[in-house]
């Protein structure tokens, strides 16, 4: 196997994580603040439909971005109003938004285009192009260049800009969370929020304010699906991206750094997946697809069990708060 | 909040719910430019007025009763099985490689079989999450998602891989003997002398041991030992834990009964149904559960009366794919806005409800 192959690995894997990483950061910080959100799916599989339909509609990706991150809001909010207005159970609520989304998503898309829960392909501007570095060697001339060329032009330049994007988001995350007062209050509010009620903070206020996050970052994870990764929507593309995310939390410990790498690791797994010829050739056994698939489920259900590593959840996570008992 | 009494906590309060969720899809059929009057017509002339229709309706219900049942007794000991869809999915696998590889001389002995298979794998793959969920304090939502995927995989694997028969293409075990295929409601309906009742209808034998299993489930939660020690742990870990209530032991317990009766729902379907083992048989069902436990407030009566109702959404959502151009995810709406009203925003219906108690005059108040 030679270099460039596994840049081409790495550059895929760099594609799957993204998503990963955009939905991980959204329930990092609604977990932070003691929401727990197994709802992450449904909101990207909401906001990768009516991204993909507005900018099939618009021919604009970049209002249709705004209208994916509105569909996700919108499903945040009812989490919100549920589990923080009318103190209802979170992981009920999640599950209820997942379902709500699976089904609202090809309902509405059969109604508008008629395609069997499908929107129209998208090109040009109705999606997000690859963003080519100065410099960078076009892939056809790519076997001919220089190592480091091949570094550049393969792994670091031609992804779109969502991806850079989500890559920011991670040191703004830890600077969010560990350096701001905001940050604080957030995590304590996850923690102890009758600490913080008592220092005369709004514990609904941040927890909606979280939760708000939760919703703007699912909604950039969903429109990459439908306008970045691929070109339109098609039912369920989420396939399971929202519950990964969730995994590869558990697995970064709820820290912002870490669920780089965790989401890194799955979106390498998934990469793999693709290229199962790649590890026979390698290491000489067939490893099976459906082993790569279940690998980002199993290794979390090993770091809950504490066998490697204890993945303690904010201690107030699942827990509706109640101002005066 | 105004106290509410007995009755209206029972049985106004879901019934506000899902008439608030009936309200919201039909609101979204009007969205849609669909008439909400007319897709009900439709729903209930072909589901209600049929016997191919009844009998649809009623296979469906006989999965909804079991994944209901499920989650419904992991709810006693405040356990959130969401698993049922994994559990369901191992126990076809018990039920294929029970029917596969056992020479049964008969439906009566096979249906046996099948159910201590599909009992016995749904069991099991409910029982790593309880274990960890008992021992090392692991969330068991979590794991039982996790388990979800895994249990996917893993059957992919099976079918595509090793049950397949060789040079077929489709990834599904191979039929099962005739001698354990079940009398379906029509083979009965001939048996006493009416012909050609309930069509095509899958709706079979299995049925009657959903309704054994959910009068099982009530002798279990409120006539014995166990089940008191399940609900007392549910209401207070600490206080069950001080009366020496072991919680290792009851979750334990919970999780097997509740991954066996997710389990069983495979006799209904892989061996009821489909005669052989295919992939994604579940078709949801498991998730299914957690609606219709919520819905039936976790009783075993309850969630036969909200099982009932989703296999009627359920069938008369394929006669709205069949006759209309209203697709069948519609069904998913409804079912998210009935977990969402009865479970979700359950405070918020109870807040209403307790507000209109509050006018009624104090006297007779429970």
């Amino acid at each position: 196997m030679d270099f460039l192959t596994i840049l081409q690995v790495l550059d895929a894997s760099l594609r799957f994580a993204t998503p990963l990483l955009l939905a991980c950061l959204a329930g990092l910080f609604s977990e932070r603040a003691g929401i727990f959100d197994i709802g992450l799916e449904g909101k990207m599989l909401a906001a990768a439909f009516l991204s993909a339909a507005v900018a099939a509609m618009t021919g604009s990706v970049w209002i249709g971005l705004l209208a994916g991150i509105g569909a996700s809001v919108a499903l945040s909010l009812i989490h919100g109003v549920a589990s923080i207005t009318f103190r209802g159970d979170q992981i009920i609520s999640g599950v209820a938004i997942n379902f709500l989304a699976a089904g609202l998503t090809v309902v509405v898309a059969q109604t508008w285009f008629g395609q069997g829960g499908r929107t129209p392909q998208l090109s040009g501007d109705g999606r997000f192009n690859p963003v080519d570095f100065p410099g960078a060697v076009p892939g056809r001339e790519l076997a001919d260049a220089g190592p480091l060329a091949q570094l550049y032009s393969e792994l670091l330049s031609g992804h779109t800009i969502l991806v850079y994007l989500a890559l920011l988001i991670v040191p703004l995350t830890w600077y969010v969370l560990y350096r701001t007062r905001f940050g604080l209050r957030l995590r304590a509010v996850g923690e102890n929020p009758a600490a913080v009620d008592t220092a005369g903070i709004s514990v609904v206020g941040l927890r909606y304010a979280a939760v708000l996050i939760c919703g703007v970052l699912c909604g950039i994870a969903g429109a990459y699906l439908a306008t970045a990764l691929q070109a339109g929507f098609v039912k369920e593309m989420t396939a399971g991206r929202g519950f990964i995310a969730l995994a590869a939390l558990i697995f970064a410990k709820w820290r912002p750094w870490y669920a780089l790498y965790a989401c890194l690791l799955f979106g390498f797994l998934q990469a793999l997946a693709l290229r199962p010829d790649l590890i026979t050739s390698v290491s000489g056994i067939k490893v099976q697809v459906q082993l790569l698939d279940a690998l980002p489920y199993i290794l979390t259900v090993v770091i809950l069990a504490g066998f490697v590593g204890k993945a303690i959840p904010p201690r107030a996570g699942g827990q509706p708060y109640v101002k005066e008992r | 909040m105004h106290p509410i009494p007995r009755w209206a906590d029972v049985i106004l309060i879901p019934l506000i719910s899902v008439l608030l969720a009936a309200i919201c899809a039909a609101i979204l059929l009007v969205a849609i430019n669909e008439d909400p009057i007319e897709a009900m017509n439709l729903m209930i002339q072909g589901t209600l007025f049929r016997s191919e229709g009844i009998g649809f309706m009623l296979y469906y219900t006989t999965n909804f009763i079991f994944t209901g049942l499920a989650v419904s007794v992991a709810f006693h000991a405040a356990l959130f099985n969401i698993g049922g869809e994994g559990q369901a999915q191992l126990g076809g696998l018990g039920v294929a490689l029970a029917m596969l590889f056992i020479p049964w001389p008969h439906w009566t002995l096979a249906i046996i079989g099948a159910s201590l298979g599909a009992m016995a794998f749904g069991a099991m793959w409910a029982a790593i999450p309880a274990y960890l969920q008992a021992k090392r304090g692991s969330h068991i939502v979590i794991t039982t998602i996790m388990f979800n995927f895994i249990a996917a995989a893993l059957l992919n694997y099976l079918l595509v891989n090793i049950l397949k028969p060789v040079g077929s293409m489709d990834p599904a075990t191979p039929s099962f003997p005739e001698a354990t295929h079940l009398p379906t409601f029509r083979d009965m309906a001939e048996g006493l002398g009416f012909d050609r009742m309930f069509g095509a209808s899958p709706a079979n034998v299995t049925t009657f041991l959903a309704i054994i299993a959910a009068f099982a489930v009530w002798v279990l939660i409120w006539r014995t030992r166990l089940g008191y020690e399940i609900r007392s742990f549910g209401k207070s870990a600490t206080a069950a834990k001080y009366a020496g209530i072991s919680p290792t032991k009851i979750i334990m317990i919970a999780m097997l009964i509740s991954g066996g009766l997710a389990g069983m729902m495979a006799v209904n379907t892989t061996q009821g149904e489909a005669e052989r083992l295919i992939l994604n048989f579940t078709e949801g069902a498991g998730f299914l559960g957690i609606a219709v436990a919520l819905m039936g407030r976790s009783h075993p009566f309850g969630v036969c009366v909200a099982a009932l109702l989703f296999g009627f959404l359920f069938q008369g959502g394929a006669e709205l794919g069949f006759w209309t151009s209203i697709p069948r995810e519609l069904i998913l709406v409804i079912q998210a806005l009935v977990i969402l009203f009865v479970g979700a925003l359950d405070n918020m219906v109870r807040m209403f409800v307790g507000w209109l108690f509050s006018f009624a005059p104090s006297r007779g108040m429970a």
